[in-house]
C-alpha cells in the first residue's frame, strides 16, 4: 500500500548534493596539494580547472534543459560572450607590453590601424566592470531573445534551431576584423590578472580554486531555485506546458528568469575559462561546440545537477585523452556516446545508477517510488 | 658563304610566299616589310618609333610576329652586316639567330657579334597599338577578336585607317560589331573628329552601355556643347541600364545561391517537415552524395576517359541510392527508437552526423577532393548586361527538377499517398493496413536519396571535403523554418527569398554581415509567424 507523501520539501542539499561539495573541497584543497608534491604536473592543475568550467557551464544548461525542458543549442555563445568580457579585461592589462607597445591600443587594433579605441571597449580597463560586463551581456542576450522567443510561444525544435542559429550568427560576426574583438585570432597573449602573472603556478592554482568555488556556487543557486517554489513550477511547465499555463501561470516569465539565470552562470564559467586556458576565439561560438554542452548533461543525466557536472568532466577529459591517443577515433567515440546515451540511457549516468539502487531496494522489498519520494 | 646562304633563305621564303599565293588581308610586297626592318638597325627610339608606325600602316599580319619580338626585347642586328635578326639564348653561352618575318634558323653567334635594339615603354605602347591594327586581319578569329578589343581599349587615332581598312573585309558580325564600337571610341578619344561622327559615336557608347562606354563618354573633350549634353545624357541613360543589370544580377546570383539551398534543404523538408524528425546527419548526407560523385569520376578517369561528360548522370542515380541507404539504416539503426523524442533524435543524429564525417575523413583524408566539371557545365556565356555560368544554370534547372520530382512522389505516387497517410494519422493509418514503419523507412531514405542529389550538385561548385555538410547544415533549417516545416511549397519560397536576400544585403553589407542580418531577419520572424511561412493548419500542428 502506497501512501501518498505529502509533496515533501526537499533540502537544500540531500546526500548527492553533500557528497558532491565534500568532492568540490577535496579538489581545492588536494590537487594544489598534489601539486606542490609533484604527484600532479603543472599542466594538470590548468586542465582540472577548465574541466571544472565545464562543469559550471553543464550545470547551467542542464538547469535549463533538465527543469525547464528548454534545449538551448546556443549555450557556447553565453559561454563565449562571457569569455570575451574577461578576455577584454586581460586584453587592457597588457598595457603597453605588447608586441606594438602601444599603450592605449590592443596589438590587434594597431595592426588594423585603429586610431582610437571603440566605444564597446570603454570600461573594461577595469576588473569589475569586465566582471559585471561577463555576466551582464549573455544576461542581456538571454532576456532579449528569451522575450521574443518565449512571448511568441517559439517552443521545442523551433526553439533549439533558433538558438544554433543565434550562436552561428555571432560565431560569423566575430569572425569578422571589422566587429573589434580580434577576428579569427580572438583575444590572447595575456600577460596578467589584477598583478598576477597569468604564467605563474601560483595564479593557476588560484584560478582553479576560483572554479571550484564557482562550480560550488552555480550549484547551490541552481539547487535553490530547483527546490523552491518556482522551482516546482518550472518542473511543471516542462512536463506540460499548456496545463501551467491553464493554471494561471505566466509561464513566460518563468522561462524567461530561467533562461537568464543559466545564461549569467554560462558567462560566469566563460569568465573563468579564458585566463586558464588563456586564449578566447570565435571557435568558441560554434554550433558544434554547443551541442557537445548538451552531451555533457544528456551523458550525465539531466534533471540531476550533479550528473551534468559529471558528465561534462567525464567527456572533457576522455576528449582530452583520446585527441591524444587516438585522434582519428575521438569523433567516432563521441558519435557513439550521442546514440548510445539517447537510446540507452536516456537518463544518463546518474539515472543509471538510481535504478541500478532502485532495483536493489526493491528485491529488499520496498517500493522504488516510496523511496524515491523519500529521498 | 653565310651571305650566300642567307640570300638562299630570302629566296626560298619568298618562293614559299608566291606558292602560298597572297595571305588574308591586305597583300604588301614582302619587300616593303624587309626594307622597313633594316631601319631598325642602328636606330634611335624615333627612328624605330617611325619604323613601328610604317609597319602598322602598311597594315600586313605578316610584321606581326617581328613587333612582338621587337617589344619583348628580342630584336638584335648584326655588327657584320647590319642584318636585324631575332636572338634566342642557347646552352653554351650562344644566341641563336632567327629571321624575324619568317622564323627561319639562320646561325649561332657569341653575344658580342650582335647589337640589340632596345625599346622603353613609349614605344611598348605603340607597339601595342601597331599589334591590334596589324592582327585585326588575321586569319584567325580568336586573334581578330582580341585585336579589336586591344584597339577598342587603346583608342589611338592613329589606328583609325587601319581599323577602316579591317572592317570593310570583316565578315563575322560579333567582330565586326566590336570594330565599330572601337571606331566609335576612338573618334570620340578625337578632338578634331567631324561633329556629326562624334554624335552618331555616342549614341553607339550609349547603345553599347558597359561601364567601359560610360568612361569613354565622361572622358569626352569637346568645346561643342550640344555634344557635350548628349554624352551627359548617354551617361545617365548608361548608369540607368547599369543599375537595372545589377539589379538583375543580384537577382540571378540570388537564384542560384536560393537553388543551392533549396536543394540542400528539400530532403530536410521531408524528414523534418513531413515526420517530424530532425535529422542532424542530414548535411553529411548531402556531403555523402559529394563523394560519390568524386568516386564516380575516379573510377571513370581510370577506366573509361571518354565517359567523363557522362560522369554527373552516372553519379545522380548512385548518389540517390547510396545516400538513401545510409538514410533507411539511420532510421532503422537509430531514429526508429526515438520517435515523438523530438531533442533526443536531434543529438543522436548529430552523433550519427559526427561518425559518418569522421569516417570520410578516414577513408578518403581530411584535405579537399577535386571533382571535375564536365564540358557542358564549364564557361559562361552573356546575356545582355548578365554573365551567366553554365554549372549556375545547369543547378538551377536540376534543383527545380528534383523539386517536381519529389512532388510528384508526395503527390501522385502511392508511396506519398502512404507518407502523408502516416504523417496525419499514424494510428488510423496502420488500421487501414499501412506498414507504417516500412513507410517511415522509405520517407527517411526518400529524403536522404534527395541530400544525395544535392551533393552531386554541390560537387560542382563547391569544395568535397569532410565539412561539406556543416556549412549547409543551420543554412537548411533556417530555409525549412522559415519556409514552414511540413510544405515542400514552403521550402522552395523559402530557399529562394532567403538567397535573393542575402545577395541584395551583400553589396551594402559585405558577405558575412548579409548572412547575419539574413539569421537575425529568420529569428525575428519566427516571433511573428512561429511556424514558418506556409504553416500547416490544422490537427496536424499539435503534433
Amino acid at each position: 500500500m502506497l501512501t501518498p507523501a505529502p509533496l515533501n520539501r526537499k533540502r537544500l542539499l540531500n546526500t548527492r548534493g553533500w557528497t558532491f561539495l565534500i568532492v568540490l573541497a577535496a579538489i581545492a584543497v588536494g590537487v594544489p596539494y598534489l601539486n606542490a608534491t609533484g604527484a600532479l604536473p603543472d599542466y594538470a592543475v590548468s586542465l582540472i580547472g577548465k574541466y571544472l568550467c565545464f562543469a559550471l557551464l553543464a550545470i547551467a544548461l542542464d538547469l535549463l534543459w533538465g527543469y525547464c525542458g528548454i534545449l538551448s543549442l546556443g549555450h557556447g555563445a553565453f559561454f563565449a560572450l562571457g569569455g570575451y568580457a574577461m578576455g577584454m579585461h586581460l586584453m587592457r592589462e597588457i598595457g603597453d607590453r605588447g608586441v606594438y607597445a602601444n599603450p592605449d591600443l590592443p596589438d590587434f587594433m594597431v595592426f588594423l590601424n585603429w586610431q582610437e579605441l571603440p566605444w564597446f571597449w570603454w570600461g573594461f580597463d577595469l576588473f569589475w566592470f569586465a566582471a559585471v560586463m561577463a555576466l551582464f551581456v549573455p544576461g542581456l542576450l538571454a532576456f532579449v531573445f528569451g522575450w521574443f522567443a518565449f512571448r511568441s510561444r517559439v517552443t521545442g525544435v523551433y526553439l533549439s534551431i533558433i538558438t544554433q542559429a543565434m550562436t552561428y550568427a555571432l560565431m560569423l560576426a566575430f569572425f569578422r576584423n571589422e566587429m573589434g574583438f580580434g577576428g579569427n585570432n580572438g583575444l590572447t597573449d595575456f600577460k596578467d590578472v589584477l598583478g598576477f602573472d597569468l604564467q605563474s603556478q601560483d595564479t593557476r592554482i588560484g584560478l582553479m580554486v576560483l572554479s571550484t568555488l564557482a562550480v560550488a556556487l552555480g550549484f547551490l543557486i541552481c539547487r535553490a531555485v530547483v527546490i523552491s517554489k518556482a522551482g516546482k513550477v518550472i518542473v511543471g511547465i516542462r512536463d506540460s506546458e499548456s496545463r501551467m499555463r491553464f493554471l494561471g501561470y505566466r509561464v513566460e516569465g518563468y522561462k524567461l528568469f530561467v533562461f537568464v539565470l543559466s545564461a549569467m552562470l554560462a558567462g560566469l564559467a566563460g569568465a573563468l575559462y579564458t585566463p586558464q586556458v588563456g586564449i578566447i576565439n570565435p571557435g568558441e561560438f560554434s554550433p558544434a561546440n554547443s551541442i557537445e554542452i548538451v552531451i555533457w548533461v544528456a551523458i550525465g543525466g539531466r534533471g540531476t545537477l550533479v550528473g551534468a557536472a559529471i558528465g561534462a568532466v567525464l567527456i572533457a577529459a576522455a576528449k582530452t585523452l583520446l585527441t591524444g591517443l587516438y585522434p582519428e577515433a575521438w569523433l567516432f567515440v563521441l558519435g557513439g556516446i550521442f546514440v548510445f546515451v539517447t537510446i540507452f540511457m536516456p537518463r544518463g549516468v546518474l539515472g543509471a545508477w538510481d535504478s541500478m539502487i532502485d532495483e536493489m531496494w526493491h528485491t529488499r522489498g520496498m517500493d522504488p517510488r516510496e523511496r524515491r519520494l523519500a529521498a | 658563304m653565310v651571305r650566300v646562304f642567307r640570300s638562299l633563305v630570302i629566296i626560298a621564303g619568298l618562293f614559299q610566299m608566291m606558292m602560298l599565293g597572297p595571305s588574308y588581308g591586305q597583300t604588301s610586297d614582302e619587300g616593303t616589310l624587309r626594307a622597313e626592318m633594316a631601319r631598325l638597325a642602328g636606330a634611335d627610339f624615333d627612328g624605330i618609333a617611325d619604323v613601328v608606325t610604317s609597319l602598322a600602316s602598311i597594315g600586313d599580319p605578316e610584321a606581326a610576329p617581328l613587333l612582338r619580338a621587337l617589344r619583348g626585347g628580342d630584336i638584335y642586328w648584326r655588327k657584320s652586316d647590319r642584318l636585324v635578326v631575332r636572338a634566342e639564348k642557347i646552352p653554351g653561352r650562344l644566341l641563336r639567330l632567327f629571321d624575324p618575318l619568317t622564323g627561319e634558323t639562320l646561325e649561332d653567334v657569341k653575344k658580342r657579334t650582335i647589337k640589340k635594339v632596345k625599346v622603353n615603354n613609349t614605344l611598348r605602347r605603340s607597339i601595342d597599338t601597331a599589334l591590334g591594327t596589324l592582327t585585326l586581319r588575321s586569319p584567325d578569329r580568336a586573334t581578330r577578336l582580341d585585336a579589336a578589343g586591344q584597339v577598342f581599349r587603346n583608342r589611338d587615332p592613329a589606328t583609325l585607317p587601319a581599323l577602316d581598312a579591317a572592317l570593310v573585309d570583316e565578315a563575322d558580325a560579333q567582330i565586326a560589331g566590336i570594330m565599330r564600337d572601337a571606331r566609335a571610341a576612338i573618334l570620340l578619344n578625337d578632338a578634331t573628329a567631324d561633329p556629326a561622327e562624334t554624335r552618331s559615336a555616342i549614341e553607339r557608347m550609349v547603345a553599347r552601355g558597359d561601364p567601359a562606354a560610360r568612361n569613354i563618354l565622361a572622358g569626352l573633350d569637346t568645346r561643342d556643347p550640344t555634344l557635350a549634353a548628349a554624352a551627359q545624357d548617354g551617361i545617365a541613360a548608361i548608369d540607368r541600364s547599369l543599375r537595372l543589370w545589377g539589379y538583375a544580377q543580384n537577382i540571378w546570383q540570388g537564384l542560384s545561391l536560393g537553388s543551392v539551398l533549396l536543394l540542400a534543404a528539400i530532403g530536410l523538408a521531408i524528414t523534418f517537415g513531413v515526420m517530424g524528425v530532425i535529422n542532424m546527419a542530414h548535411g553529411e548526407l548531402v556531403m555523402i552524395g559529394a563523394y560519390t560523385t568524386f568516386a564516380v569520376q575516379e573510377v571513370i578517369r581510370a577506366s573509361a576517359p571518354g565517359l567523363f561528360d557522362m560522369s554527373l548522370f552516372i553519379a545522380a542515380p548512385l548518389a540517390f541510392l547510396v545516400a538513401g541507404l545510409v538514410g533507411i539504416c539511420i532510421e532503422r539503426g537509430v531514429v526508429r527508437f526515438l520517435y515523438g523524442r523530438p531533442l533526443e533524435t536531434l543529438l543522436a543524429t548529430w552523433g550519427v552526423s559526427l561518425i559518418l564525417q569522421q569516417a570520410v575523413r578516414s577513408i578518403f583524408g581530411p584535405n579537399n577532393r577535386e571533382v571535375g566539371n564536365p564540358s557542358f557545365m564549364s564557361g559562361a556565356f552573356e546575356l545582355g548586361g548578365l554573365t551567366i555560368t553554365w554549372n549556375r544554370l545547369w543547378i538551377i534547372l536540376f534543383a527545380l527538377a528534383v523539386f517536381v520530382f519529389l512532388l510528384f512522389v508526395m503527390k501522385r505516387t502511392m508511396l506519398g499517398l502512404q507518407m502523408r497517410a502516416v504523417t496525419q494519422n499514424r494510428a488510423m493509418a496502420a488500421n487501414m493496413g499501412i506498414r507504417t514503419g516500412w513507410v517511415d523507412a522509405m520517407t527517411f531514405g526518400l529524403g536522404a536519396g534527395i541530400a544525395g542529389l544535392a551533393g552531386v550538385a554541390l560537387s560542382q561548385i563547391d569544395n568535397v571535403s569532410p565539412n561539406l555538410g556543416q556549412s549547409y547544415i543551420v543554412d537548411s533549417f533556417m530555409v525549412v523554418v522559415f519556409g514552414g516545416a511540413g510544405n515542400l511549397w514552403g521550402a522552395l519560397a523559402g530557399a529562394f527569398t532567403l538567397g535573393i536576400a542575402n545577395k541584395f544585403l551583400e553589396p551594402f553589407s559585405g558577405a558575412v554581415l548579409a548572412k547575419v542580418l539574413v539569421l537575425i531577419f529568420i529569428i525575428l520572424f519566427i516571433q511573428k509567424r512561429p511556424r514558418g511561412l506556409f504553416a500547416l493548419k490544422g490537427r496536424a500542428v499539435e503534433g
